[in-house]
């Protein structure tokens, strides 16, 4: 299975100009995305995901906002050198996005069908009643039932989950390679959240459409994606195919994130593990590893910032140090740590993972 | 749990909390000078329950299903339009002035937005302080000695004493929070989603807190959230709602095992699990549409417009809340037994269908 490459961000670094110096963002980001695949990033607030996806349609502000250095490639065009007028072409055509809040990305003084047929019109050069007629399948695609009445409606008059439909809609209006979806279902009610994240599935079988889910919630990402990169303090921490990521987590950092979570599922009750310490300041970055104040695995190495450690196939983790390895558990544990053993009770499969061997 | 015979959801005889067909309803109003009321807001539509002492009751609904209004009729934040809410024998529907404040020392609230629960003025001693000075429970420095004895509890450095709200993180403004609900030693704590604006790690953390401090302090915790895996975690029994009424309300294996009732067995089914081989085998019950507006509630039973067992009679009778296996398990549904068939197929109708 070969497929065409899509996307490749390579040593991404943003930062935020403020009265007390530069906040760094993100710190040299590098991922890649093939054509119909989806990929989970996945962090905590601070982590530097958003900023990554709003940087790839250069959609932060700038200034305070600086894309220091990297590249993004989207096909052969690099986004970070095109002019503002090409990019445009790209935005909402090529590459669409979705929010956290529909409310606040919708014009509230627009109706639906307006804002539902204007990149259809500018884009792909629709007529007025072509961009209506595909409007009103567009709607029936994204599950709003009634749809020539519910295009001539307000957003104030649609409920959450439906106003995430809307955006929907309108975010693959164009046929988009590619849909950035940015805390899409944070918003919403569990049993909406199930039903926007189904659509977003069946869009992808439907359309091809490449999809980045950023998220902090890894119940979202185990269902819907292939592969998943956790971020920290605007660093890369690991990354992996999904299943392997939770099968066989190696940076400190996730195996922290994955038994701080209560799961549905969990058979035993019980302290849940915790990762010690507050989140990251940025304005003041740690030399090296930036987990390191928080990491129960800390070494005097990681004042150096460590490489990205191929862990098995399709598995990088940026850490000096092998977690499988009973020695170093054991001095964890004396930190307080939870052993790996006991997280995955949680969460391995039966069969055991792919082996793995540590360079 | 060796639960009695129990015919009401709130006959449990060693309850701290026991609440008895509470009802709040907020006026909806129209005209400019001559306000005419011309409906209601039905928040809370007729709620029975009781917390057990020195226990946790987690009480799950999505927003706007009542369960925040219920913990705010407990600490008296609003007055109920009818029922009662008997704390040991007083019924905090009906105190005022002083018993109403001596009531309040014994229960108190942990908010769910610390950045908005903390006034950004007053100085961590005075935050933790303020409910001992209200309270009388001491003097100057005797309350001094004890906030200092709080912020240890809660895990914060005393150092943290004279400095303001902005100067911490979430996690830290939550520990605060929870340091000045405890101040006033009290037995019941209610905690309205006291972890859902934290960041997972910091998550873990506030909920070992909670927890440790049950075991020390005995308390009996209101736990209200959205969501379902961070209350299965903390409780032992769990209560979900749905419009301003319970649907269900058991012992939490049973309710997380096998739910009775239709809206129980989709919110589990949605829940996303941070395990890809279970989500990608999960049948979804997926619901449609959107929860009705709370002003507007539908006949009989108010889940049927969404409801993938509804039949005729659901949309004329309200079913009752009564325990379907005679240990305590409490469903209002008329076909709760149709409830497993429904989990083990999922549900076909999904989307395009709204």
């Amino acid at each position: 299975m070969s497929l065409a490459r899509l996307l490749e961000v390579k040593d991404l670094k943003v930062q935020f100009k403020t009265r007390e110096g530069p906040v760094h963002a993100v710190e040299g980001v590098s991922f890649s995305l093939d054509e119909g695949e989806a990929l989970g990033i996945v962090g905590e607030s601070g982590s530097g995901k958003s900023v990554t996806a709003l940087s790839i349609l250069r959609l932060l502000p700038v200034p305070p906002a600086e894309i220091k250095e990297g590249s993004v490639m989207f096909f052969d065009q690099d986004l970070l050198e095109l002019g503002e007028s090409e990019l445009r072409k790209i935005r909402g055509g090529q590459i669409a996005m979705i929010f956290q809040d529909p409310i606040s990305s919708l014009n509230p003084v627009l109706r639906i069908e307006q804002q539902i047929i204007e990149p259809l019109q500018i884009h792909l050069g629709l007529s007025k009643t072509e961009a209506r007629g595909r409007a009103r399948e567009l709607m029936e695609a994204v599950g709003i039932p009634d749809a020539p009445r519910r295009l001539r409606a307000y957003p104030h008059q649609f409920s959450g989950g439906m106003r995430q439909r809307v955006m929907i809609a309108i975010a693959l209006s164009c046929n988009p390679k590619l849909l950035i979806a940015d805390e899409p279902t944070t918003a919403l009610d569990v049993t909406v959240q199930a039903q926007i994240l189904e659509l977003i599935a069946r869009l992808r079988r439907d359309f091809n459409t490449a999809v980045i889910l950023i998220t902090h919630d890894l119940g979202v990402v185990a269902g819907v994606t292939d592969r998943i990169i956790v971020m920290y303090a605007g660093h890369f921490a690991e990354t992996a195919r999904t299943p392997e990521l939770f099968a066989n987590p190696r940076h400190p950092y996730t195996l922290g994130l994955l038994g701080a979570v209560p799961s549905l599922d969990e058979t035993k009750a019980g302290e849940l593990q915790t990762i010690p310490g507050n989140p990251p300041d940025q304005l003041h970055p740690v030399e090296g590893c930036p987990f390191q104040p928080r990491c129960p695995f800390v070494l005097d190495k990681c004042k150096t910032y460590p490489p990205d450690v191929r862990v098995g196939p399709d598995h990088y983790s940026a850490c000096w140090v092998d977690v499988t390895d009973p020695a170093e558990q054991e001095r964890a544990m004396a930190r307080g740590f939870i052993p790996l053993r006991q997280v995955r009770d949680r969460y391995a499969p039966e069969t055991p993972a792919s082996s793995t061997t540590i360079p | 749990m060796a639960t009695p015979a129990v015919t009401s959801p709130a006959s449990a005889t060693d309850s701290l909390v026991r609440i008895e067909n509470l009802v709040l309803h907020f006026p909806v109003t129209q005209g400019i000078i001559i306000q005419r009321q011309i409906g209601a807001v039905r928040a809370v539509d007729g709620v029975t329950l009781s917390i057990p002492k020195g226990e946790t009751l987690g009480l799950v609904g999505e927003s706007g299903s009542g369960k925040t209004t219920i913990g705010r009729c407990i600490v008296r934040l609003y007055k109920p339009t009818s029922g009662n809410i008997y704390f040991e024998g007083a019924d905090l529907a009906k105190l005022e002035g002083a018993s109403l404040r001596n009531i309040r020392r014994r229960v108190q609230m942990v908010f769910q937005d610390p950045y908005a629960s903390l006034n950004p003025r007053y100085t961590v001693g005075s935050l933790v302080a303020e409910p001992m000075m209200i309270h009388k429970t001491g003097s100057r420095s005797e309350i001094r000695a004890r906030t200092l004895e709080l912020l240890r509890k809660v895990g914060l450095r005393q150092q943290f004493v004279d400095r303001y709200p902005h100067e911490f993180s979430g996690g830290q403004r939550q520990r605060i929070a929870i340091a000045r609900a405890i101040s006033t030693e009290p037995e019941c704590i209610i905690a309205d989603e006291p972890v859902s604006a934290l960041d997972v790690s910091i998550r873990a953390q506030i909920l070992n807190l909670m927890l440790n401090l049950q075991q020390d302090m005995g308390l009996t915790y209101l736990f209200i959230s959205h969501d379902l895996s961070v209350v299965r975690h903390v409780a032992k029994r769990v209560a979900v709602m749905y419009l301003g009424k319970i649907m269900e309300i058991s012992d939490r294996e049973d309710i997380y095992d096998n739910p009775l009732h239709p809206y129980s067995a989709a919110l589990l089914s949605a829940v996303p699990i941070p395990n890809p081989k279970v989500e990608q085998n999960r049948q979804r019950i997926i619901l449609r549409g959107d929860p009705p507006s709370p002003v507007n509630i539908p006949t009989g039973c108010r889940f049927h417009t969404r409801c993938p067992l509804a039949q005729q009679i659901c949309s004329e009778v309200e079913p009752p809340l009564e325990d379907k296996t005679g240990r305590g398990h409490f469903a209002a549904c008329h076909f709760s037994e149709r409830v497993g068939s429904l989990r083990a197929k999922g549900s076909i109708q999904g989307l395009g269908t709204v």
